[in-house]
């Protein structure tokens, strides 16, 4: 570990001392603060047995929290398959050659990548009826409103993992004789997909998240079945909202993990896209992803 | 656009939007001092402090915003009795700028500290070399060089957090979203020019925001 040192010497003897000294007074701050987050709910009595039983049971399992999770999952799943879909034809889209093409698509991801998911699901929801004269499923008014959001992320992203394919690769196809739509759909878009992956991963822990807005216009996903609906019957928020956060937490890590281990591997493999010019600098610290949202 | 020469509605629009302007606003405060603060433990040579920072980085980046605030509501507010103002309005305000503050916050962190990262090691073992400490080292060498690198990450995460100003709106602010909503409810025959003129404002204001950050990390990079 001490590579990742490099902004302070190893510690002497009176570091050392410096550093054990600020270990414990940190420590008894945090310490601190975390009895007075146990005394505020002790004095609130967030800790009666009463509020935390609901989670030992069963039924509170099977009825609330897994079906919300699945409902939570399968939007994700939906979503992030058609927003893989929106991402790989707009990427197209604005690197075609034809204005007429590039402009709009262009127009469109820059559009649905501006706008909060949450007006666009409130628009699909409540505002495409009043249009199409029908009522909408909570469903796909969720589906469609991650789709149009991640897909223009994720479009911005292949498009990105397009331009990094090393040129050679294409060039070398148009001295093949393959047309422009073959290069694009045989040689770039899948060296593309395959260094995108962990990026599309990592996509992945947004779409979990945004799904709870689902909530909002009350689609039955996991804080609606695991926090409201859980609190409304047994009348312990802060508890639900806490085992909640954790199941969240728990899916997230996992997909995170996933996404840092795809890299690692697609690095290895020597396919990750080339940084042009710039390489890769002997960092301070060593970090994991920095995403936007 | 019959709907917006109504000046009630107007009004709805402008109010929302004004919300919208003043969460981003103290969030973007209090998620740029919590980060940079989360940023230092997580650089520290205090394992402890170290412990925090990942741990803080790593509940609140990978729960939902959503969640978030509604534990600021439900949680803080109406069940631990945790309140900042009498008057709804404000305390529903300050309750979502906590909860946009604490999660900006995490983002925050992860990019200062990548931002860190592209600072080239000889810089910091020359800072050391001429004697300087961990906090010189920092705030004086590492800092403001990876403040540069950090612009654009910064630009996207703030543009975030004005998108997710909306989710306040969960607790009860009139703020855009909620105000879209209600005009749609109310004039069922304008529900597109309604759509448009709320998601054009937040395009026309987001986007050239996009490229401004993009043009002024361009402009403020640090050429190796």
């Amino acid at each position: 570990m001490s590579t990742d040192a490099v902004l302070y010497d190893h510690p002497g003897p009176r570091a050392k001392i410096r550093n054990a000294a600020l270990t414990v007074v940190f420590g008894l701050v945090l310490l601190g603060l975390a009895y007075w987050v146990y005394a505020k709910f002790d004095e609130k009595g967030q800790w009666a047995g009463a509020l935390w039983k609901p989670f030992t049971a069963l039924s509170t399992w099977t009825d609330y929290i897994l079906p919300g999770l699945g409902y939570t999952l399968g939007a994700a799943a939906v979503a992030m398959v058609l927003s893989l879909t929106f991402g790989i034809v707009f990427a197209v889209g604005r690197l075609s050659d034809h204005r007429w093409v590039r402009y709009p698509a262009g127009a469109v991801v820059e559009f649905f990548r501006a706008v909060p998911l949450l007006l666009l699901m409130f628009f699909i929801f409540f505002g495409v009826p009043f249009i199409t004269e029908q009522p909408m499923s909570i469903f796909w008014a969720v589906v469609i409103g991650l789709t149009l959001y991640n897909g223009s992320v994720l479009a911005e992203a292949f498009r990105a993992g397009i331009h990094a394919v090393p040129r050679g690769q294409s060039e070398a196809a148009y001295a093949l004789g393959m047309r422009k739509s073959q290069v694009m759909r045989e040689v770039l878009v899948p060296q593309a997909a395959r260094s995108m992956l962990p990026v599309i991963v990592s996509q992945m822990v947004v779409l979990v998240k945004d799904t709870a807005l689902g909530y909002i216009i009350s689609y039955s996903e996991l804080l609606q079945m695991g926090v409201n609906n859980v609190a409304a019957n047994f009348g312990n928020v802060v508890q639900a909202a806490i085992v909640v956060a954790a199941i969240f937490i728990v899916v997230n890590s996992i997909l995170t993990a996933l996404a840092g281990w795809l890299e690692r591997r697609t690095r290895r493999s020597g396919r990750a896209p080339r940084t042009k010019g710039q390489p890769v600098p002997a960092g301070l610290v060593q970090t994991g992803e920095a995403a936007g949202d | 656009m019959d709907v917006f020469s109504d000046p009630y509605n107007v009004d709805v629009y402008v109010t929302g939007f004004l919300w919208i302007l003043k969460l981003t606003a103290a969030s973007t405060v209090g998620a740029l001092v919590l980060g940079v603060l989360l940023a230092a433990m997580r650089v520290s040579p205090v394992p402890v402090l170290r412990g925090f920072g990942a741990a803080w980085v790593n509940v609140f980046r990978n729960t939902p915003l959503t969640l978030i605030i509604f534990f600021c509501y439900f949680g803080l507010f109406s069940t631990l009795g945790f309140s900042v103002s009498d008057e709804i309005d404000l305390n529903n305000y300050w309750l979502g700028v906590i909860g946009l503050s604490v999660y900006t916050a995490a983002f925050v962190c992860e990019a200062i500290r990548s931002g860190i990262n592209t600072v080239p090691a000889g810089q910091a073992e020359a800072a050391r070399a001429i004697g300087m400490s961990f906090r010189q080292t920092l705030t004086m060498i590492v800092l403001p060089q990876a403040g540069r690198a950090v612009v654009a990450p910064l630009g996207s995460i703030f543009i975030a957090l004005s998108k997710n100003a909306t989710i306040v709106g969960t607790i009860g602010l009139m703020e855009s979203s909620n105000a879209m909503k209600e005009l749609i409810n109310a004039n069922g025959d304008a529900v597109i020019p309604i759509f448009l003129v709320f998601a054009g404002t937040f395009a026309v204001v987001l986007i050239p925001a996009g490229y401004g950050f993009g043009w002024l990390a361009n402009r403020l990079a640090v050429k190796r």
